[in-house]
């Protein structure tokens, strides 16, 4: 299968990537680092959670979930860059799938993402975060994630191949993946905010992925105005449904945008 | 046989607005090499693309290698080399992993696809660039690991994208050496620039393109011939010069033009050495001696400017 083999190609050549230029590595995980010792020390101590074990057993599955939405940026760029200096061109004019270079670059995110989450993992291990579900739970969480941020990844192809520059790629970005995972329960509970809010923020896929992360590493969900509506109730089944939606929907606009990017 | 036909391309941009082909028509016979020539904008770069599969035309049609470029790119695509205007490798990646990677994309398998990359670097005298990421390549050695790229499978049919522009003389004359031993190879080659003297060097036709119309095409002679063959200069004494225009005019029958700063006299002549043996023997019967006597083939700017009736602006390098 030539689409396989071209793709794992694709894959390898981001995985080189790394090892040239591994600030991309240390940055990409220096960063949800920070956030979560920021969140862990300074924000921790005046929310009370009324969680045994803490404000950190509820901040680390927000924090996994606000790191893989950022696969969204991470494969815009990355893809919008290759488009900039040509290089698609030649791609273009090799004798490969056409889809190779678009799937292999969101593998490529996922498997980087892979890494990412691991370090998260043993830092939040660090700070005190002991999930309470078991090995398989946890690890089906971590599956989740990865999963979810693949779905984002695509998301991320169809801004990057969209995009006419760089800079806008970047504020895309931005406006897409902030307000998803500040409007949520990431990072505080959603009842303290006006109730419209509330019902975007349960709705929200950053939402019901953090509760579905939550419910896998044993915590109890919390929730005011919107308790009992379907997404705090199932948040399992309504993120694995949005990820298919995110999937079916942007996985064929890409591979479009990706054929069509030359005319 | 034919190796590239191209017929009556058109490409139009901003809805309609700019028409980059208008109506273009090429061929290319198997194992020649077609130097397409024009000024900036003339359209060189949308004809590659094209060809290449890289960009659907608004209408017309066009083979390569005999396969439908419209209805099959894939096919196209396993028969081509492109190197277009930009060289089009991964910056970050060394030389060597580039030519990996795109070895491994033609599916040569990781075995051929690095001891292939290894010759092609040894040929074009990268190996010990091929260590170091892209990022760090002189503009001639980046432009050759794309020609490289563009290797990888020996295409039948090459389409190289202003090959040498952004490169010093020197660079120049090496990227011209290696085009000319890829042409022995008997690849079909279409190339594009924007110096006549290097579609004149490296071409064995010329099609002349301005705004996305073929506007001249033939051998480098024959559009030379097109522009009015030879002309017959003379510089002469001051004290000649009216007997000298006499003279010139009746060999030519064409009232010779007179630059007076050097003293030069001109005039078109169809018959070539018998015109310049004429006007010499004249001189000796008039008593007249000549300081220079001589016959100038038109160059291909005085092609460019007779044919588009404007020159070949040729961009400024700036570096
Ligand atoms: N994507 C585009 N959008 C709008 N106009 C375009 C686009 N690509 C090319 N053009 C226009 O089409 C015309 C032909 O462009 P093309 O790039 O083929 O010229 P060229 O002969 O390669 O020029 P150069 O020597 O500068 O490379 C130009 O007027 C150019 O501005
Ligand atoms: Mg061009």
């Amino acid at each position: 299968m030539s689409v396989l083999s071209d793709t794992a190609v694709i894959t390898q050549r981001q995985l080189r990537l790394l090892t040239r230029v591994p600030e991309v590595l240390i940055f990409s995980t220096i960063q949800p680092v920070m956030f979560v010792l920021l969140f862990r020390y300074v924000f921790g101590g005046s929310i009370n959670t009324g969680q045994p074990g803490g404000y950190v057993q509820l901040l680390m599955p927000g924090i996994f979930v606000q790191t893989v939405a950022f696969t969204l940026a991470g494969t815009a760029s990355g893809l919008a860059e290759d488009m900039k200096k040509g290089l698609i061109d030649r791609f273009r004019s090799l004798p490969i799938s056409q889809s190779a270079l678009v799937v292999g670059r969101t593998l490529g995110d996922s498997l980087l993402n892979i890494v990412v989450l691991l370090v998260m993992g043993i830092a939040g291990y660090v700070v005190g975060w002991r999930p309470s579900s078991g090995a398989g739970n946890v690890a089906l969480g971590f599956l989740f994630l990865l999963f979810f941020g693949y779905a984002l990844s695509w998301v991320g192809a169809l801004v990057g191949l969209s995009a006419s520059d760089a800079r806008v790629v970047q504020n895309v970005s931005f406006i897409v993946t902030f307000p998803l995972t500040f409007l949520s329960n990431a990072f505080a509970p959603t009842t303290g905010m006006p109730r419209a809010l509330q019902y975007f923020a349960e709705w929200n896929p950053v939402s019901t992925m953090v509760a579905a992360c939550r419910q896998l590493f044993g915590l109890q969900n919390q929730f005011g105005a919107t308790a009992g509506s379907f997404p705090s109730e199932h948040p399992l089944t309504t993120s694995f449904f949005y990820i298919i939606v995110i999937m079916v929907i942007f996985i064929p606009l890409s591979l479009r945008k990706y054929r069509n990017s030359a005319n | 046989m034919k190796s590239i036909i191209a017929e009556q391309l058109v490409k139009t941009y901003d809805k309609g607005k700019i028409r980059a082909l208008d109506g273009l028509n090429l061929d290319v016979e198997e194992g020649t090499v077609l130097g397409v020539l024009g000024p900036n904008g003339a359209g060189k770069t949308t004809v590659v693309r094209i060809l290449s599969t890289l960009l659907r035309p608004d209408s017309g049609a066009a083979t390569v290698a005999g396969i439908d470029v419209i209805k099959n790119p894939e096919k196209v695509r396993e028969v081509i080399g492109l190197s277009g205007q930009y060289a089009a490798v991964d910056e970050i990646l060394t030389g060597y992993d580039n030519l990996v990677m795109f070895g491994e994309l033609y599916h040569l398998g990781k075995k051929n696809a690095i001891i292939r990359a290894n010759e092609l670097l040894e040929r074009f005298s990268l190996t010990d660039a091929g260590k170091r990421p892209i990022k760090t390549y002189s503009g001639g050695m980046r432009r050759r690991l794309d020609l490289a790229a563009s290797l990888i499978v020996k295409p039948k049919v090459l389409f190289l994208d202003e090959p040498t522009t952004g490169l010093d003389p020197r660079g120049r004359q090496e990227m011209w050496g290696v085009i000319q031993e890829l042409v022995k190879g008997g690849v079909t080659l279409l190339l594009t620039t924007q110096y006549l003297e290097e579609a004149d060097q490296l071409a064995d036709e010329i099609a002349v393109i301005d705004t996305g119309k073929v506007i001249a095409r033939g051998t480098s002679d024959t559009l030379k011939k097109q522009v009015g063959g030879e002309r017959l200069e003379v510089v002469v004494e001051a004290a000649h010069v009216a007997k000298t225009l006499e003279i010139v005019e009746a060999i030519s029958g064409i009232k010779p033009s007179f630059d007076e700063g050097l003293r030069q006299i001109s005039a078109p002549v169809s018959t070539g050495s018998q015109a310049l043996f004429e006007v010499l023997k004249a001189f000796d019967s008039a008593g007249i001696h000549a300081l220079d006597v001589g016959l100038k083939r038109p160059s291909l700017d005085d092609v460019f400017l007779s044919l588009t009736g404007h020159a070949a602006e040729i961009k400024e390098e700036s570096k």
